[in-house]
């Protein structure tokens, strides 16, 4: 029989029960934080924060991070929120992952090197960030809060992450590997 | 670009002189957060081989938790919108930044195997490529764009130019015009893609 305590420590849930788990917690977000479930700024606002520790002043006077405002806010919670969110899923459920550098995936395809699929990561995070910041959100602000509210700019950006993403990931395996 | 802030000017007012600040707001929102990661994970989405089996299209499980997700949070918006409840929060637009800069995140999702919310799940999972690769080169993409932002930002960031608005309005129709059809729309694509067998 299932218990409660054997569902949390389940690994794979429905996909389906989680997308609505997602729907009913963006409800829950506006209504008591008046804010969309959103990522990215925040990690925009880590890197300005970080030159701002190394170089002082000069991080400040950069417009963009004026605009965005180096300090720690309700989506910087959220974010850090995550982390533990999955740590505690992971953990429960036996699932937390030790000394893993390389997907199996990753692997299958272009062997088990840690330095090469951290390189990739690495070059691959630098892409992202840069184009998560040029269109203005990511798969969360964009693909879920913005598309739930039936915003343009984000159904157009959601198409859009999904034709890039599968032309890259077809070139990354079929053509490359 | 950013949420177009929707605060009335007095409470602006209000925030701006309150210099002891309130911290509530924080806690809900790491709250938010935990339980989010939590069904980040339990979806199975923290994962390399999840995401980009999707977008290899082999495995759906991101876009039947992305279509479940935003059909139902889509109905409650749009219900409590209608009942004065809360205001929606749209993020302006171009097609500089929509197309151009979107297919840019797209080559990155898939180069990396995550995205910035899949991300911290990963790191929380304790993916260590994640962690150490991935983390470490968002924080350098953004920053490149924050210094090239005062080229972009009247440029290529303006190309296009939509606005922040939706689609109801674009259309000029009432909400539920677009909501329900929407709605019924991922409903049925979502019957496809188990009938196809994904």
């Amino acid at each position: 029989m299932e218990t409660i305590a054997s569902v949390l420590t389940g690994t794979n849930w429905s996909p389906y029960a989680v997308g609505i788990g997602i729907g009913i917690l963006s409800w829950l977000s506006f209504l008591i934080s008046g804010k969309p479930i959103a990522t990215s700024t925040t990690f925009a606002r880590t890197g300005g924060m970080i030159e701002r520790m190394i170089t002082g002043g000069k991080a400040k006077q950069r417009p963009y991070y004026k605009k965005i405002k180096l300090q720690i806010n309700w989506q910087y919670m959220l974010v850090l929120g995550i982390i533990t969110g999955s740590f505690l899923s992971a953990v429960i459920s036996g699932d937390f992952q030790v000394g893993v550098w390389v997907p199996s995936l990753w692997a299958s395809a272009f062997g088990d090197s840690a330095v090469l699929r951290v390189f990739v990561a690495l070059a691959g995070g630098v892409i992202l960030g840069f184009g998560a910041r040029f269109a203005g959100g990511c798969t969360s602000g964009h693909g879920i809060s913005g598309t739930l509210q039936l915003a343009v700019s984000s159904w157009v950006s959601a198409i859009f992450f999904f034709i890039g993403g599968i032309i890259t990931a077809h070139i990354i395996y079929l053509v490359i590997a | 670009m950013e949420t177009k802030k929707q605060v009335p000017k007095a409470t602006r007012e209000a925030k701006d002189t309150s210099k002891a600040e309130d911290i509530r707001p924080l806690f809900f929102g790491l709250g938010f957060g935990i339980l989010f990661g939590f069904l980040l994970h339990k979806g199975g989405v923290t994962k390399y081989d999840v995401i980009v089996g999707q977008l290899l299209l082999n495995d759906f499980t991101v876009v039947k938790i992305m279509l479940s997700a935003v059909a139902t949070g889509m109905i409650g918006i749009y219900f409590m919108k209608s009942l004065g409840w809360i205001k929606l929060s749209i993020k302006s637009g171009s097609v500089g930044m929509n197309v151009l800069g979107a297919f840019i995140f797209g080559a990155g999702f898939a180069v990396l195997g995550y995205c910035p919310g899949t991300i911290a799940g990963a790191i929380g999972n304790g993916y260590l490529d994640a962690i150490v690769g991935g983390l470490a080169g968002i924080l350098l993409g953004t920053w490149i764009f924050a210094i090239m932002y005062p080229k972009l930002k009247d440029g290529i960031l303006k190309k296009g130019d939509f606005g922040d608005i939706t689609l109801p309005r674009l259309l000029k129709v009432n909400d539920w015009v677009v909501v329900v059809p929407a709605v019924a729309l991922i409903v049925l694509l979502l019957f496809w893609i188990e009938k196809a067998g994904f």
